[in-house]
């Protein structure tokens, strides 16, 4: 099993605290596991290996599990986000207008594929499902600041706003 | 008292365009002219029309104010709010109309909805639970506790027709009854399914935005009509606006005793809990969508046994979906005669639609069943833009397939969708021109199916990746006869082994486009052409001599140095260097680039 991330784990007392405190009120609802998860993902940003232990060591449930339901989910990271997260829907509104070139254009200016991130841990790319506003199709997000009706020309720009 | 009240839209689309700054300034305008007191302000769920979106609406004139922005704020309140003078240039106009229609209710967009499911959205605010319950809000759960008993509550949920509205279509009231034995003496759930991942729906997620207590008041009747008292709703975790909004709904029914013990003072207890997904598209899947909430990984699991008997911690449980629950209190209130009433002989009541891609009036939309296509796209949804035309309409999602134009007059309902070789589905319905290419979508459908397949069954995990790799092999133009004629095997092999509805109905995009549009896929194999202009691997870029005009603006934009060509002479572009990137058709300003 690939048990350390690239970058180095750099968690806090007080993160680890609260996790095992939300740990400690929600262990015995039916079903806590993805919650206490997805909790713990909103403290660390991610879930690496030191993270997905403490949920394993104090509700006694073994790694396997943890780290199958966590690569099952898209949602969970194992890695760590850039410092700003794009994400560019393939939704199927989004794609019949273009948001596949607006992708490709992204993979190109930043240098990275889908799910990566940049070397200098600037910018993350995913592309993502539906976000639900089809009404501005093609759209694309920047740490949840959505951009619609975006042409390949704009990405420079909105790029460079980051910059 | 208020003298006006100004409905802003806060759904997910609106929102994105900026109603959260709009709200903001038009509170900081009221202040700054002292109507604060006069006017109030109040955020709805999504009205539907998200083309057109932000949409403001202000009563009691029901003037429709669309594509507002933060700056038009100050001049609606001086001039309608204060002096009572509509802004004219702001107010929504229906394309086709030449005279300004002020009313959205009048508009073609409205006029052909029949709203039921939506009948809330929009109108209320949806953080109020009095707002719901005044507009006969909870009025069913209380005559269902106090006056019914929990037969004849299934009774009519089975008499009204009502089918579940999450894709396949499956009669509700005898889910209900399936799970309805044994009363009192075993733990039983009611589930909501509000996983919408179809890409390109969101019929689900406006319902939770814009009424979030109808879905709550359904659970509790449900739960009534079963003998549960514990609800899960299992909402996307991408739609956190919904999720707040449910937050807040179940929170405020807990404090009214509308959730809780003893509801009405009936002795029937029932309470809900939310759960969020993480991104997994199969946990829509019933099965999965159980395994899910049991904290596990989401893969499905055989049937039977059924979840009616064995379903949520192994316990009887029943899940329907968002839409289908926003019915249920209409329908205790307005009897399973009025339901019945609507749509066709097999398909009762209404469907929500979301209208996307290529079409005027991107939205939502709710229409009675057997309401044709035709109706769907060229009056309600205003046509094709750009004088384009129409090619199909895909519904379903990925476990749909492509209506041709052929099928155009089709009364829309489970049936006959199935018949044509597509399915209702949970109500997408992503409009396409003459410029998409039907192979490459029936191979965006796949692409999602592979990324999305759990992998627990064979002919899922592997069958839908050797079809992915087939129809990429055949939009690079490398693709033989004999590859459709196997891409087609396949598909049926998958259609009748796969574990789970995912897998079953994975092939279908496949199978419809291969039935209404051959032609392309053999253009494609034999010709090596993209007739839509969209593989890139068989286009090839030209210049048309007689519009070029030597700028060099084109040369000067290709990565690839491609184009040569002297100051005002006509440039040329050499195919084997050519990386087909359309930078050249982008920055030509004379429109002397063609692909073809």
């Amino acid at each position: 099993m690939e048990t350390k991330t690239t970058v180095p784990f750099e968690g806090t007392k007080e993160q680890e605290m609260q996790l095992r405190q939300i740990i400690a009120e929600m262990k015995d609802e039916k079903g806590a596991l993805m919650p206490i998860m997805q909790k713990a993902q909103d403290i660390y940003g991610y879930l690496p290996y030191e993270v997905q232990k403490i949920i394993s060591d104090d509700m006694g449930v073994p790694m396997e599990k943890i780290y199958g339901v966590a690569t099952f989910y898209s949602m969970f990271n194992l890695e760590p986000k850039g410092k700003y997260q794009i994400s560019v829907c393939l939704g199927t509104a989004c794609y019949v207008k273009g948001s596949g070139l607006i992708l490709e254009k992204l993979k190109e200016k930043l240098g990275i594929d889908n799910g990566q991130c940049t070397p200098d841990g600037k910018f993350s790319l995913d592309a993502c499902r539906c976000v639900g506003a089809c009404g501005l199709a093609p759209v694309m997000m920047i740490n949840g600041e959505v951009y619609g009706k975006v042409n390949v020309n704009d990405i420079d720009m909105i790029l460079a706003k980051y910059e | 008292m208020y003298r006006a009240h100004v409905l802003v839209c806060g759904g997910t689309g609106c929102n994105s365009g900026g109603s959260k700054e709009i709200i903001q300034k038009l509170k900081e305008e009221l202040k700054k002219n002292e109507l604060q007191n006069e006017v109030s302000v109040v955020e709805t769920g999504c009205h539907g029309l998200c083309a057109q979106g932000p949409i403001m609406v202000v009563y009691p004139d029901a003037v429709s104010y669309a594509r507002v922005t933060v700056n038009d704020i100050a001049e609606i309140v001086e001039e309608h709010l204060l002096k009572g003078r509509v802004v004219d240039r702001l107010v929504y106009v229906e394309q086709t109309l030449d005279s300004k229609v002020t009313s959205l209710n009048e508009t073609a967009f409205y006029k052909k909805q029949k709203r039921i499911a939506l009948r809330n959205c929009g109108i209320i605010d949806p953080e109020s639970i009095d707002e719901y319950i005044g507009t006969d809000g909870y009025e069913a759960l209380g005559r269902v506790l106090t006056e019914m008993t929990p037969d004849e509550v299934i009774q009519v949920i089975l008499d009204s027709g009502l089918r579940g509205r999450g894709g396949a279509g499956f009669p509700t009231g005898l889910k209900w009854k399936f799970a309805s034995g044994n009363r009192g003496n075993v733990q039983k759930y009611v589930c909501c399914n509000a996983d919408e991942g179809d890409p390109g729906a969101f019929m689900d997620r406006s319902v939770l935005e814009g009424d979030p207590h109808v879905v709550l008041e359904a659970m509790a009747i449900a739960g009534y009509a079963i003998g549960a008292n514990q609800g899960y709703i299992y909402v996307r975790a991408e739609y956190p606006i919904a999720v707040e909004r449910l937050r807040t709904a179940i929170a405020q029914a807990r404090e009214y005793g509308l959730l809780g013990k003893d509801i009405f003072g009936t002795g029937f207890d029932f309470d809900i809990d939310l759960r969020l997904g993480a991104g997994a598209f199969v946990c829509g899947e019933e099965t999965a969508l159980m395994t899910s909430i049991e904290g596990n990984r989401g893969e499905p699991r055989p049937r039977p046994p059924f979840p009616a008997v064995k379903g949520l911690f192994e316990s009887p449980t029943i899940l329907n979906n968002v839409e289908t629950y926003a019915n249920i209190p209409r329908i205790i209130l307005n009897g399973a005669e009025w339901f019945a009433s609507m749509g066709t002989e097999k398909s009762k009541g209404t469907k929500v639609f979301a209208l996307g891609g290529k079409i005027n009036n991107t939205g939502l939309v709710e229409i009675p069943m057997g309401t044709t296509l035709r109706t769907v796209i060229d009056e309600i949804g205003g046509g094709i833009p750009n004088g384009k035309k129409f090619k199909a309409a895909q519904t379903g999602g990925p476990s749909g397939g492509c209506i041709p134009a052929e099928h155009f007059d089709i009364p829309i309902d489970y049936d006959n969708l199935i018949a044509i070789g597509s399915m209702m589905g949970s109500g997408g319905l992503i409009v396409m021109d003459e410029d998409n290419c039907m192979v490459d979508i029936a191979k965006f459908f796949l692409e999602f199916t592979v990324d999305e397949s759990c992998g627990k069954c064979t002919p899922c995990r592997v069958g839908t990746k050797r079809m992915y790799e087939i129809l990429d092999k055949i939009t690079k133009g490398e693709g033989t006869m004999e590859d459709i004629d196997k891409l087609e095997e396949l598909a049926y092999y998958i259609k009748d082994n796969a574990l789970c509805g995912l897998g079953q109905t994975a092939p279908n995009p496949v199978l419809s486009t291969l039935r209404y549009f051959k032609d392309e896929y053999i253009a494609h194999v034999k010709e090596k052409r993209c007739p839509a202009g969209v593989c890139k691997e068989l286009l090839q870029f030209n210049i048309d001599p007689d519009k070029c005009k030597g700028c060099t603006k084109c040369a000067r934009n290709c990565p690839a140095n491609a184009i040569s060509g002297k100051v005002k002479e006509v440039h040329t572009i050499d195919h084997d260097k050519c990386i087909k990137c359309g930078a050249c058709l982008d920055n030509c300003s004379f429109d002397a680039i063609y692909k073809k």
